[in-house]
């Protein structure tokens, strides 16, 4: 039943990152990925889910979600509405019971891959109380005492942004990735994948700029891999030569279109000042 | 052998417990790895590490304890005839690498050179480290060698750098030894919270059910209300420039926890001391100031308020008119301290300096006064102190 999982047709896997999963595949443990933010850390989970061809369960935390929510939610309000209407569904509590995400995905027939997206977005508390589930992989529904427990052990792929701390006692029962910022060769595999048949001057003139923007020292937010894809896509509609985007001296010039890799109205004033500083030196 | 790797790591300072060695001992026995360092670098990593910032520590107890280690890995993959690494290295070698080595003496001293270490390697097998060394000359490619590496793999495979992933350290500027995490510093100020119902009615209110329904003669009425939120109001004015610099993260994280658990939050910055202006954007402090009068008038004294700042300056900035090192101030700045005081009862300072070195610097302890005593240090146990002080009002009797 377990294929390995290698990188698809569209998203480039780093070996280290094919062995992570690999890892929490075999041995059953919820792998929590973190990275900058447009590394692809929730697409990993559909692509996953794609290449060991499992069906998928998306859990995506928000900061108001509560971990119970994820589990069933008891709604209780509208049973005592029902009651007064006299409705026949009354009776069984079971009516008023909504399955939350975990639930489905352990009670889906194929091992099946649940992706937990952004949990550090949830109260600080929310991890804590997950522990259980993520360990046994079951939990009690109090209001009909019965025990759900996961047919298949799902692959659980957690992802954060490090917008909070996670408990230790949460880490521990993690493997753990972090996405690293792709060199320039992955790069290059990454925007081959999504724009075949690129002409190969543009790309590496692109990359260059690009690599050029990201390392502009002082930016509050570096430019990401998917904001490079937006870019490059941009590019090719407006039809731009590679030259354009080169320029006597690279210091010297504002690559066309920057708006899409530069999102911070800040980054973009900084990066305008220190070309102009640039020019001005000469 | 993992075992005193496991030590190491806790030794280093990296949390790892004995659960995780456990699911990486279990991983090895899954056959998950393949039988090589770099696999084993990465599970070992995956298991063991929970933070990227402890990437670095881990790549450092990593390159000590495995430093002969390899060998063993690279003894699995048996005895080495030379012809293999003859036609490996024919295979592999690109034509700018092939007239690099050309320079450093040529083929056949390579291949003398790699069969010497071998050879040295076999003798030693037991107590040797030099045949891979941190710049050991290696059948796998070398640091010592060849300056920037030979590529081994073919293109675009798996193991594309001779350079060990391990030694280079590349995750070193994301290690920091910072006491405080945000986590803590978000614990520490729930003390703080204060629960109030506003906005939206959107939750059940049990009791007002049943009471209206009551009334209602059976007849269901459900009553609503707004759900509680924090509604505490925190007015936070850091100290910023100068002898400040030293402590811009702590201060950086500190902000950046207060920020995420109050909503009501308000910040302003001053240089050493206060006196009759503040400013919110350091960019623009001398455009965009505020003036303190106008903040004593706009907020009203159930703000808490949580001034960040070393305190450590000479006496007379903070006695004297005129005493700014910035600006001619008309009025000193204990009188503008005071004023703050008396305005909003419930006032704290909070001093990123360590406690034991207040008694060195004279004005801490005069602003120490100034503040009715209620001055801690910026770590877990003084804000948790902190917190406290600022549920009740009025000076803290010292």
């Amino acid at each position: 039943m377990t294929g390995r999982f290698v990188g698809t047709q569209s998203y480039i896997a780093t070996p280290d990152l094919e062995m992570a999963v690999n890892a929490a595949v075999t041995l059953g443990r919820p792998l929590l990925i973190k990275g900058e933010p447009g590394t692809g850390k929730t697409q990993l989970a559909l692509e996953v889910a794609a290449s060991l061809g499992r069906p998928i369960f998306e859990w995506h935390v928000k900061s108001t979600s509560k971990a119970q929510q994820g589990l069933y939610e008891y709604d209780a309000v509208s049973r005592l509405r029902d009651s007064q209407l006299g409705e026949a569904r009354v009776a069984d509590i079971r009516n008023y019971i909504v399955r939350g995400k975990l639930w489905e995905a352990f009670d889906s027939p194929e091992p099946p891959v649940l992706l937990i997206d952004e949990i550090d977005k949830a109260d600080i508390e929310f991890p804590n109380d997950l522990l259980r589930e993520l360990d046994r992989m079951e939990f009690y529904v109090y209001e009909t005492r019965e025990l759900v427990k996961a047919r298949h052990r799902p692959v659980i792929i957690i992802t954060s942004n490090n917008e909070k701390e996670l408990p230790d006692a949460f880490l521990r029962r993690c493997f753990f990735h972090y996405i690293r910022f792709p060199d320039a060769e992955t790069m290059q595999r990454i925007v081959e994948v999504h724009h075949p048949g690129l002409k190969r001057e543009l790309l590496a003139e692109a990359l260059g700029a690009f690599y050029r923007v990201r390392e502009t020292p002082g930016l509050k937010k570096k430019p990401s891999t998917s904001e490079l894809l937006d870019w490059i896509k941009l590019l090719l509609a407006e039809d731009l030569p590679p030259e354009a985007l080169r320029g006597d001296d690279p210091k010297k010039s504002i690559p066309p279109l920057y708006g899409a890799l530069l999102k911070n109205e800040q980054d973009v004033h900084l990066f305008e000042q220190l070309v102009f500083l640039n020019r001005r030196a000469r | 052998m993992l075992v005193r790797f496991f030590l190491g790591l806790r030794e280093a300072g990296v949390p790892a417990s004995v659960t995780e060695l456990l699911s990486l001992l279990g991983a090895l026995e899954a056959r998950v790895a393949a039988l090589s360092a770099q696999e084993f670098y990465w599970l070992g990593r995956m298991a063991l590490v929970k933070d990227e910032r402890h990437f670095d520590r881990y790549d450092r107890v990593f390159a000590e304890h495995f430093a002969g280690a390899e060998r063993a890995f690279a003894a699995l993959l048996a005895d080495v005839p030379p012809d293999w690494l003859k036609s490996l290295a024919e295979r592999l070698f690109t034509e700018e690498e092939r007239r690099k080595v050309e320079s450093l003496g040529g083929w056949d001293k390579l291949l003398e050179t790699l069969r010497e270490r071998l050879a040295e390697q076999k003798e030693r097998h037991e107590g040797g480290n030099k045949w891979i060394g941190t710049n050991g000359t290696s059948p796998f490619g070398s640091g010592g060698f060849n300056p920037e590496g030979v590529r081994i793999g073919p293109q675009g495979a798996r193991q594309r750098r001779a350079v060990k992933v391990w030694e280079a350290r590349e995750y070193r500027n994301l290690d920091d030894r910072r006491e405080l995490g945000t986590r803590n510093l978000k614990m520490a100020l729930r003390r703080l919270r204060r629960f109030a119902r506003e906005g939206a009615a959107d939750q059940l209110d049990l009791d007002g059910t049943i009471e209206a329904t009551a009334r209602n003669a059976g007849w269901l009425d459900l009553k609503l209300i707004p759900e509680r939120r924090n509604a505490v109001k925190v007015l936070l004015l850091l100290d910023i420039g100068g002898s400040m610099d030293d402590h811009v993260r702590v201060c950086e994280e500190l902000f950046s926890a207060a920020r995420s658990e109050f909503k009501h939050l308000k910040s302003w910055y001053f240089h050493n001391f206060l006196y009759e202006h503040l400013w919110q954007d350091n960019r623009r402090r001398h455009a965009a100031r505020t003036t303190t009068l106008e903040l004593l008038r706009t907020f009203n004294p159930d703000y808490r308020v949580v001034i960040v700042g070393d305190a450590t300056m000479s006496p007379h900035e903070i006695v004297q008119p005129g005493g700014s090192v910035e600006h001619w101030n008309d009025e000193s700045g204990a009188a503008w301290m005071q004023r703050l005081t008396a305005h909003f009862p419930r006032l704290v300072w909070l001093n990123p300096e360590p406690e034991e070195r207040w008694e060195w610097t004279p004005s801490v302890g005069m602003v120490r006064t100034l503040v009715g005593g209620r001055m801690f240090p910026l770590t877990i146990e003084g804000l948790d102190r902190a917190m406290r002080a600022l549920r009740r009002s009025g000076p803290a009797s010292v």
